[in-house]
């Protein structure tokens, strides 16, 4: 019984992912007779079984669904919302009591008469409303009882005449039937029709009336082809062709036992006694559920996306599958041995029949992968469902237009992107497309369409979700971006358009609220492409406003045969998959890169970038080989958007091979995501470059942090770096935009209170940190050392350096994760690695020792600029005459972090040409401390009257050092300054 | 390896029979049925930062085997790398893992009147590995415990 129990939620699991498609594509097209004898026999088989099993609930409501189902097929209920509604409901109680059978065993206990009530209601205001007034023709199908429609038994007897003419003048059919006695052929053919139309005997009837006469079996195809010509015959005597679609339906109805078909006008209360276990279920042959039946060439009656043919299919379990796997993978392996022990004997009587071998070898190895393949609409069965769901819920329309749904992949793989694909198809019906009103305002179709494509791409499945929605704003994504504290709204004017978008994919861009302001997509997103990425997958966007959103998918065809490195460290050999690798670099002497170290952390100059190394030695503690390796490969490996270096001895070659799980006492390493047998039978690891990542504690926190800091980095692109030498005696540097200072101390300033390093500082205690978390050391002599001066509102923090080095605009700043705290990434200055300090870290440490209580980290500074910076107008322009390095260096991006626009203009004569070319400035600020540069000033600036109105600024400058006229030039007062001058224009104009 | 299945089935209720096992100077009994088969020595392929116990990986007819070092599991010397060892293949939870032993005897069939529990005395990890002992003429076997000895414990549980 169990077995039974078993079998029956397999195949009714199966049958409901099916029918969720067809339902929704009986509700489009409710006149198409074959969809709906397929959902009609499903839900059959599912009363039958339950009532086989003494499944009290399932049975009730499969069989309240049933009679709605039967007078849909009879006509005596319309097919509408609410009645389809009913019925997906049904499915769905049905779907949750199967769950809850596989589970516990048993039927949970519960009412479902409300259900049934519904379902029953639809039956019944359709019969009471027929009784009362005649349906319109064109809503229900001909009210005549089949037969009449068909033309009565003459008719059937006519076309059955022709038919039997043909079927014995046929090449195929002909040999069959040659011997026989036509006339009585054609009365076994009418009356198992008439008796089919007057639905007095049920499905099979027909093919039995043929088989009779046959000299040999009938596939079930030549009886569809046998039913086609009936259907030929009828059209010639101008039978509709609803009848004859209702009519082939009952006559290649497989026989089903016993299979008692509601007779006459529903309600048919008789309930269908508990058919047996039907034979079909129990043999190994079955029908693919959602197969319509053998429909041969029916004209109009098949579209295109219809599941092909009568596919006779056997169900063979996965283990059987994995084994089959396994020797075949094995006789792969003895095949390649025997192929290179027997190279080198060129005249080798083997040799012939060797080849032959390795033919059928690689045949059965295709043969026995394409058996773990399955067509990808296994993958979509449901979304139909949930888009006719979704389209309700949020009262659009929308259409799913499925393309290439026969694109087989792996099983695996398939189980795997079935969620992320429901979650595109769910933002982009709720993101991607607008409502009806929106859509016709912008000159579009009433209703959207969502495009899913899959196909074949060299090796690889892409599958294409699209729509023909508002798209993706990247104004909107990158408002977004700022006001969630992602970008500074420098960083975000920076960003490209294709840049902006692929913010989407980040995690903690996707909360909710934020989604739906921004009618971006997002949802999640970044988990979509976490999954994708798990499989070696990757995911790509394109979008243009107003047009819609694309994003193609790209993933392996399977996961059990991956493409794979061979590398060898200290004569070990590992595999690295090869979807995560992107080239491969050489670092020996030869090649002219060498191996550089910061703090013992190994770094390797790639192009203009830095790259992180890790060594695969250190990694998994091995022992170094007798002798040193020739040669040093990196091997530069990508996980998620953070790119690292593996250091490895050797590369040997791109080999398919076979993945296998790793053994369970083996589980707990992180670095291994299985094991492989090589060529030579050797059993090696395939390294999951993932966890190398995260091992080496570089890839920790992946995705957001990696990301940030990658932007961040692009947006710091051609920013004032200031340059200093640490305590250790290491580079440093600091964006010089969050310098608020610069002052000398000497060390009889520094005072120690209660273990905290502090000075005297503008009549406060400024605290005092170094670098690295040092504590502040204390120098001998009367020299002077530089403390940097990082100021937030009303406080400040003083970092200690030992040296200024240098202010440099940077060409390219490079991200890279580092093993410190304190340290944001490293970038090249001059050809020497330089950490680029945190800013925020110090901001954290210092102010969580002075109030445990508000331990909470502050934001950052790029992140949260100044208060200021965000009520700054883009459009408030700046004018800068200025030659010295200060303003080029200092003040321009103190001033664009602050959110205006900058120009700088090295003299008077450079800005009258600014004037010329009809630039407009609201505030113009000029080095006036000189009197003969402010006289140069005073000249040019004569004939520049429209510029006469513009407030000007002084500045003082001195040797780059600011001192500001009066109260001294700092941050705030500049920025003070200037907010003022601009708002003193507002209060003008 | 030859002993016909039947004599197990027919004799299993007064004798047991057990492939006999050579462990440094130790015998041990590992159950005939839970035995898959008996490879000499194969290439065992390293697999780093595994447990000690864990000897590496083997390739046995497509399939891939982890070898276990039953003298490091017996917390006995290990072997110098030229000395010669045997490999007992076991299936476990449906993983296959090879015993690597200094060498395998014949298979015993012995009397349930000749074995004892494993005296007290023992050290507890080798009493959790044994069920009990057979004397022999030729020493004492120790019957070994199959689910036990592949039970290995992670090395952060080990030090904690």
């Amino acid at each position: 019984m169990d077995d039974l129990v078993g079998d029956f939620i397999a195949e009714t699991r199966e049958g409901l992912e099916a029918l969720d498609s067809e339902l929704v594509r009986f509700e489009q097209r409710p006149d198409d007779p074959e969809t709906l004898s397929g959902i009609f026999r499903l839900i059959h088989t599912i009363k039958g079984t339950c009532g086989f099993l003494g499944l009290v609930r399932l049975q009730a409501v499969a069989h309240a669904a049933e009679n709605v189902l039967g007078g849909f097929r009879d006509g005596a209920a319309p097919v509408d919302r609410v009645a389809v509604s009913a019925v997906l409901d049904a499915l769905d109680l049905i779907r949750a009591l199967t769950d809850a059978l596989a589970e516990t065993g048993a039927e949970p206990p519960g009412d479902d008469s409300a259900l049934i009530a519904r379902l029953d209601a639809v039956l019944h205001a359709e019969a009471e409303a027929r009784t009362e007034a005649p349906p319109e023709p064109a809503a229900a199908p001909d009210p005549r009882s089949l037969i009449e429609q068909l033309g009565g038994d003459a008719t059937l007897d006519a076309a059955c005449e022709t038919v039997v003419q043909q079927a014995q003048a046929d090449a195929g059919l002909g040999t069959l039937f040659a011997q026989v006695d036509p006339d009585r052929l054609q009365a076994a053919v009418r009356n198992s029709l008439a008796d089919l139309a007057r639905k007095v005997r049920t499905g099979g009837v027909f093919t039995k009336a043929w088989a009779e006469f046959a000299i040999e079996p009938l596939s079930p195809s030549m009886v569809a082809a046998t039913f086609e010509l009936v259907a030929e015959a009828l059209r010639s005597l101008d039978v509709a062709e609803p009848a004859i679609d209702a009519l082939r339906v009952l006559a290649l109805e497989p026989p089903a036992p016993k299979m008692k078909l509601t007779a006459g006008p529903p309600p048919a209360p008789a309930p269908a006694p508990p058919p047996p276990p039907e034979p079909e279920l129990a043999a190994v042959v079955v029908q693919p559920p959602p197969a319509a039946p053998p429909s041969g060439a029916s004209p109009g009656a098949a579209p295109a996306a219809e599941p092909a043919g009568p596919a006779q299919t056997i169900r063979v379990s996965l283990d059987a599958l994995e084994h089959l796997m396994t020797v075949v993978s094995e006789l792969v392996l003895i095949r390649n041995q025997l192929i290179q022990t027997l190279r080198l004997e060129t005249d080798s009587p083997f040799a012939a029949p060797l080849n032959r071998l390795n033919q059928v070898t690689s045949e059965l190895q295709e043969g026995v992968m394409a058996t773990r393949m399955q067509p990808i609409s296994g993958a979509w069965a449901k979304l139909p469902r949930m888009v006719r769901d979704l389209a309700q819920e949020l009262g659009k329309q929308i259409d799913l237009v499925m393309i290439g749904q026969e694109t087989e992949l792996d099983r695996q793989v398939l189980e795997l992107i079935k969620d992320p694909l429901t979650h595109m198809i769910r933002n982009a019906a709720d993101h991607g497309l607008e409502g009806p009103a929106e859509r016709l305002a912008a000159g579009k179709s009433e209703s959207g369409c969502i495009t899913l494509q899959a196909r074949h791409e060299g090796g690889a499945i892409m599958i294409e979700v699209a729509d023909d929605g508002r798209g993706l704003s990247p104004d909107k994504i990158r408002a977004k971006a700022v006001g969630s504290g992602l970008l500074s709204p420098s960083q975000a004017e920076q960003m490209s358009d294709a840049e902006a978008r692929q913010l989407i994919f980040l995690a903690g861009f996707s909360t909710a609220d934020q989604v739906t302001s921004v009618s971006g997509r997002g949802v999640g997103m970044d988990v979509v492409r976490t999954n994708i990425e798990r499989i070696g997958g990757a995911v790509d966007l394109s979008s243009a406003e107003g047009a819609g959103t694309r994003f193609t998918i790209r993933i392996p065809l399977t996961l059990t045969i991956v493409s794979a490195l061979i590398v060898e460290c200290c004569g070990e050999r590992f595999a690295m998959p090869q979807s995560s690798v992107v080239e491969l670099v050489s670092a020996s002497g030869a090649s002219g890169r060498t191996i550089e170290h910061i703090d013992g952390t190994a770094v390797l100059r790639l192009r203009d970038r830095l790259l992180p190394l890790v060594s695969l030695q250190t990694l998994l503690g091995l022992q170094p080989a007798d002798e040193p390796p020739t040669e040093t490969c990196i091997v530069v490996a990508r996980v998620g958007a953070f790119t690292f270096g593996v250091i490895v001895d050797r590369v040997f070659d791109t080999e398919e091979i076979v993945v296998k799980p790793v053994a369970s006492v083996l589980r707990h390493l992180k670095l291994y995501s299985g094991a492989t047998i090589l060529g030579d039978g050797a059993v090696i690891l395939i390294l999951d470059l993932k966890g190398v990542s995260i091992e080496t504690g570089a890839g920790q926190g992946a995705g957001l942090q990696d990301e940030v800091t990658v932007e961040r980095a692009q947006g710091e692109e051609g920013a004032a770096i200031l340059v200093f030498r640490a305590a250790n005696d290491t580079l440093k540097a600091a964006p010089l935009a969050s310098v608020s200072r610069i002052e000398e101390v000497g060390a009889h300033q520094i005072e120690r209170v209660e273990g905290r390093t502090v000075i005297q500082y503008r009549g406060k205690l400024m605290p005092i940190v170094s670098t690295d978390a040092q504590p502040v050391e204390s120098w001998d002599g009367p020299g002077l050392r530089p403390l940097l001066v990082f100021t937030r509102e009303d406080r400040a923090i003083g970092l200690l350096v030992t040296e200024i080095v240098d202010i440099v605009e940077t060409v390219v700043p490079v991200a890279l994760e580092s093993a410190s705290p304190g340290a944001r990434g490293s970038l090249i200055i001059d050809g020497r690695a330089t950490e680029m300090i945190d800013v925020a870290y110090y901001w954290r440490r210092t102010l969580n020792h002075a109030e445990p209580a508000s331990a909470a980290a502050p934001p950052s500074p790029a992140a949260a600029p100044e208060g200021r910076a965000s009520t700054a107008a883009a459009d408030r322009r700046l004018l800068v005459i200025d030659q010295s390095p200060f303003s080029q260096f200092l003040l321009r991006p103190l001033l664009a972090q602050a959110g205006y626009e900058v120009t700088v203009a090295a003299n008077p004569e450079a800005a009258l040409a600014l004037y010329d070319a009809g630039e407009r400035f609201q505030l113009i600020m000029a080095d006036t401390s000189d009197p003969d540069e402010a006289r140069g000033l005073a000249t040019a600036f004569a004939r520049a009257d429209k510029w006469h109105a513009v407030p000007m600024l002084s500045l003082a400058l001195q040797n780059g050092v600011a001192k500001g006229a009066g109260a001294g030039l700092d941050r705030t007062t500049l920025l003070d300054t200037v907010s003022d001058a601009l708002g003193g224009l507002k209060g003008v104009a | 390896m030859t002993s016909d299945p039947n004599i197990a089935l027919n004799s299993a209720a007064s004798t047991e029979g057990l492939v006999s096992i050579k462990v440094g100077r130790q015998i041990f009994g590992v159950p005939v049925l839970q035995v898959q088969d008996v490879i000499a020595q194969t290439p065992i392929n390293r697999v780093p930062l595994a447990p000690p116990e864990v000897a590496g990986s083997l390739n046995l007819r497509g399939r891939i085997v982890t070898a276990i070092d039953m003298r490091r599991r017996l917390k006995m010397e290990p072997r110098a790398p030229d000395d010669s060892f045997m490999s007992v293949i076991v299936e476990h939870r449906g993983e296959l893992y090879a015993l690597v032993v200094d060498d395998v005897g014949d298979v015993l069939w012995l009397s349930a009147s000749a074995f004892e529990p494993t005296p007290v005395t023992l050290s507890p990890a080798w009493r959790a590995m044994c069920h009990g002992l057979y004397r022999l003429e030729e020493g004492l076997l120790l019957t070994l415990h199959v689910g036990e000895v592949l039970t290995l414990v992670p090395p952060a549980q080990q030090a904690a």
